[in-house]
């Protein structure tokens, strides 16, 4: 073990759990403003409460995406400062917009929501919510377009005096078409988080608590159980066309995906191999054909790359090594998230018909299934993520920079485990609090139909809706 | 003025930005567990900065990710050289915020305590942190001529970097409840008052002492002299009117102090950005450090536009959430 692996686990590590936050924030602010306009829109009091129950979950988890999100940023200089040294130029251009564009926007705006329910008029409360929302889904596609920029770097040209890329063309880069479609589906998977949660805990109360608020939580659970839907929907279109996308710009990951070793045409999809996945021997396969072909390229009899003639042409064009990723992280991570994001569409679709015409879901296995639907997608992303930061190894920028030329060469194994040690353990902690928090405050309900009004009649009491 | 220079202003700029923002809702952090003597007097507290410290904190992460795209080395050699400060700085930060948002998430006692101390050292620490970081930068560190620090811990440790760690804290902590007079009513109000009279002097003495070793004894510059004399000026000034109970004068001082302090420390590294005490081939400059033209037209461009919005936006919460704060209990 050295200060390069640990640095390895502490960027996984750290970067796995703040997306764990990120997908409900992304997804669950949008869903809250939501509820917030049909509220002004009809004057229900329903949309109201509806509005702060979820707003109440929506910033208890808001809080871990923000703090964890710091330590990504300050991440990149003390982990991987060769690695920020040599994309500087280019790579930190899109973060500090998206520090400039959306963290501003998403952090003073919410700020006013929370704090603004009694101080500004009604219109202009609304309008906050959806702006701190608009920041928080702009600061993905930003961190997005630099994380697509290591998949497949663009809008620039070698600096042969530095030997490290400079900017040519910041559009490029931001219209990446990594980017382009990285970022629906990126956003697709947070509202299949968030709206998978809507599911769970309304089915919770709707199964549980059958005498309270019977009609909110239906609402909520068909408004959870359709974002879900059309999400699944949503993440089964954009993935098949960043499969393409991938199979153009990265063949490797896409081989490695499949863990396919001889290039085959037509490619058949591995639907499962118990094997070795070093391709030497093979228990037990089972594969449809063309369909990796079609997958990859379109055309059902279109040639997909294998491992080992990549292996020899990138050989070829970089130099001795290996080229490859860690392949059965990469083919069991792929299949994870395909499985995982599948079964949560399925398990929607079915909380949805059987709750059909006023009935309530009963069957016991699919309100076990419902109640933990929201690990589904945390676990699909997860996977995701997984799936396409391994599948880039043993690049840091695909094609101009190997991992294990980006650490930080100042930095010492004692330094980076204390980190690592450091960040794992308080991470650890705050995740049992959270999660506990969570469910304190998803089981307890709405809350009662009149907000409790103001205890003094001044304006100058701190006695507002949101305040702490 | 070339690129690289304005950008230097720029990132100076979001730092001066940062510290005298973050610098009271630390205070306020701060004084919560300290001067907040019950339940109702703390949530008080936290209601003066609960609008805006989310807010005053992306500062950082704009002057942070500025450094990156301006200087991809400063940004390099700062963050993997202040390795351990850095890290602290974080754990701070990360129990801080969510101290803030759970605190009030349960109706007992004993949970509210503990978040009470995740505030007090998630405020404190940082603030001591940036002090320690910030003299360390001016003063320089050792680096090798590839600009990758060789020192150790110990090397951080010196007593001018230890002095810029109090005078940052005991500043902020200043700020801090002179903010909170001007924002409280009634007793909380007076006493907050009576609190920055009596430190005051204190923090003060700090300030001009870690400015005059800056000035005199790490570098020279007389535009840092001038920006260092103001930054005493408005120090005493903010005491004075604290003094006369002009709460909104004595907090224009306490954030001209900062702010003008901060610029100082800027114009004392100009045209450094981080000096070596080592190989003299290490020093970061302005030149050396800087991002290619094209990079910092676009990053011109896009500050140019948006920060004036942010500064727009910003103010109005500000203006929004003007009104003082009273207890209920």
């Amino acid at each position: 073990m050295d200060a390069l692996d640990v640095a390895r686990w502490q960027f996984g590590v750290t970067t796995v759990y703040h997306f764990l936050f990120v997908p409900l924030t992304i997804g669950l602010g949008p869903l809250v403003a939501t509820l917030q306009t049909l509220w002004h829109r009809t004057g229900n009091p329903r949309y109201l409460r509806l509005t702060h129950f979820y707003g109440k979950l929506f910033l208890i988890n808001f809080a871990m995406g923000v703090v964890t999100g710091i330590v990504q940023e300050f991440q990149f200089g003390m982990n991987w400062s060769d690695y920020s040294r040599f994309v500087g130029d280019v790579f930190g251009a899109p973060l500090a917009m998206e520090a400039l564009l959306a963290f501003f926007l998403e952090s003073t705006f919410l700020g006013l929501w929370i704090f603004g329910w009694e101080k500004l008029p009604r219109r202009i409360h609304l309008a906050t919510i959806w702006t701190a929302a608009l920041g928080s889904v702009l600061s993905m596609f930003f961190i997005l377009a630099a994380n697509s920029w290591m998949q497949n770097p663009v809008g620039f040209k070698m600096n042969p005096e530095t030997g490290r890329p400079q900017l040519t063309d910041i559009w490029a880069v931001l219209t990446n078409k990594v980017a382009l479609i990285t970022f629906p589906h990126t956003l697709a998977a947070a509202f299949l988080v968030a709206g998978a949660l809507l599911v769970a805990v309304s089915l919770w109360h709707v199964t549980r608590r059958p005498d309270t608020d019977a009609g909110e939580h239906r609402f909520a659970l068909k408004l959870g159980a359709w974002v879900t839907l059309v999400s699944s929907a949503a993440l089964v279109f954009t993935g098949d066309i960043q499969g393409k996308i991938m199979t153009e710009v990265q063949p490797m990951k896409m081989a490695a995906a499949e863990a396919l070793y001889q290039s085959e045409q037509p490619a058949s999809f591995s639907v499962l191999t118990i094997g070795t996945l070093d391709g030497s021997r093979e228990v037990f396969a089972l594969k449809l054909p063309y369909l990796l072909s079609f997958l990859a390229t379109g055309s059902p009899k279109g040639a997909v790359e294998g491992i080992n003639d990549l292996q020899a042409r990138y050989a070829a064009e970089y130099g001795p090594g290996s080229y490859s990723p860690i392949v059965p992280v990469t083919y069991w991570s792929f299949r994870v998230m395909i499985t995982l994001g599948l079964l949560a569409a399925a398990i929607a679709l079915l909380v949805l018909w059987s709750q059909r015409r006023g009935r309530t879901p009963s069957n016991r296995w699919l309100l076990r299934a419902g109640l933990i639907l929201p690990l589904l997608p945390l676990g699909a992303s997860t996977a995701g993520w997984i799936f396409t930061e391994m599948g880039r190894q043993p690049w840091i920028v695909f094609g101009e920079l190997l991992t294990r030329n980006g650490v930080s060469r100042s930095v010492s194994l004692t330094e980076v485990l204390t980190s690592f040690l450091a960040f794992t353990l308080i991470y650890g902690i705050l995740a049992l609090i959270e999660g506990r928090l969570l469910f304190r405050y998803a089981k307890a309900g709405l809350p009662p139909p009149k907000p409790k009004p103001n205890e003094a009649e001044d304006d100058d009491v701190p006695a507002l809706a949101g305040a702490y | 003025m070339d690129l690289p220079t304005f950008w230097f202003l720029a990132i100076a700029f979001l730092f001066i930005g940062y510290f005298v923002l973050e610098g009271f809702d630390f205070g306020v952090g701060v004084l919560m567990r300290t001067f907040g003597r019950d339940d109702a007097e703390r949530r008080l507290l936290l209601n003066t900065i609960g609008p805006v410290w989310d807010g005053n904190e992306v500062w950082l992460i704009t002057a942070a990710g500025g450094m990156f795209a301006a200087f991809p080395h400063w940004y390099a050699s700062v963050f993997s050289g202040f390795y351990l400060p850095m890290l602290l700085v974080l754990l701070a930060l990360i129990v801080r915020g969510v101290a803030f948002e759970f605190r009030g998430k349960r109706d007992d006692a004993a949970w509210r305590a503990r978040w009470d101390w995740g505030i007090l050292c998630g405020s404190l620490l940082p603030a001591l942190l940036w002090g320690l970081i910030f003299a360390n930068v001016v003063r320089g560190v050792p680096l090798a001529a590839d600009h990758e620090y060789t020192g150790g811990l110990v090397d951080l440790l010196n007593p001018f970097a230890l002095l810029g760690a109090a005078t940052f804290a005991a500043v902020f902590v200043l700020h801090g409840a002179v903010f909170v007079a001007l924002k409280t009513t009634g007793s909380v109000r007076a006493r907050a008052n009576a609190l920055a009279a009596r430190f005051g002097p204190v923090a003060v003495a700090l300030l001009v002492g870690f400015l005059a070793w800056m000035l005199i004894g790490v570098r020279r510059d007389p535009a840092a002299v001038g920006l260092g004399i103001a930054a005493a000026v408005a120090a005493v000034g903010a005491l004075g009117a604290n003094r006369v109970r002009r709460e909104g004068w004595a907090f224009a001082g306490t954030a001209a102090a900062i702010g003008l302090s901060v610029a100082a420390l800027f114009a004392a590294l100009h045209p450094a950005v981080l000096p070596s005490t080592g190989d003299p081939a290490g020093t970061l400059t302005v030149a050396n450090a800087a991002a290619s033209a094209y990079s910092l037209k676009i990053m011109t461009v896009v500050a140019g536009v948006f920060l004036p919005l942010v500064l727009l936006y910003q103010g109005w919460t500000y203006w929004v959430f003007r009104r003082r704060l009273s207890l209920t209990r």
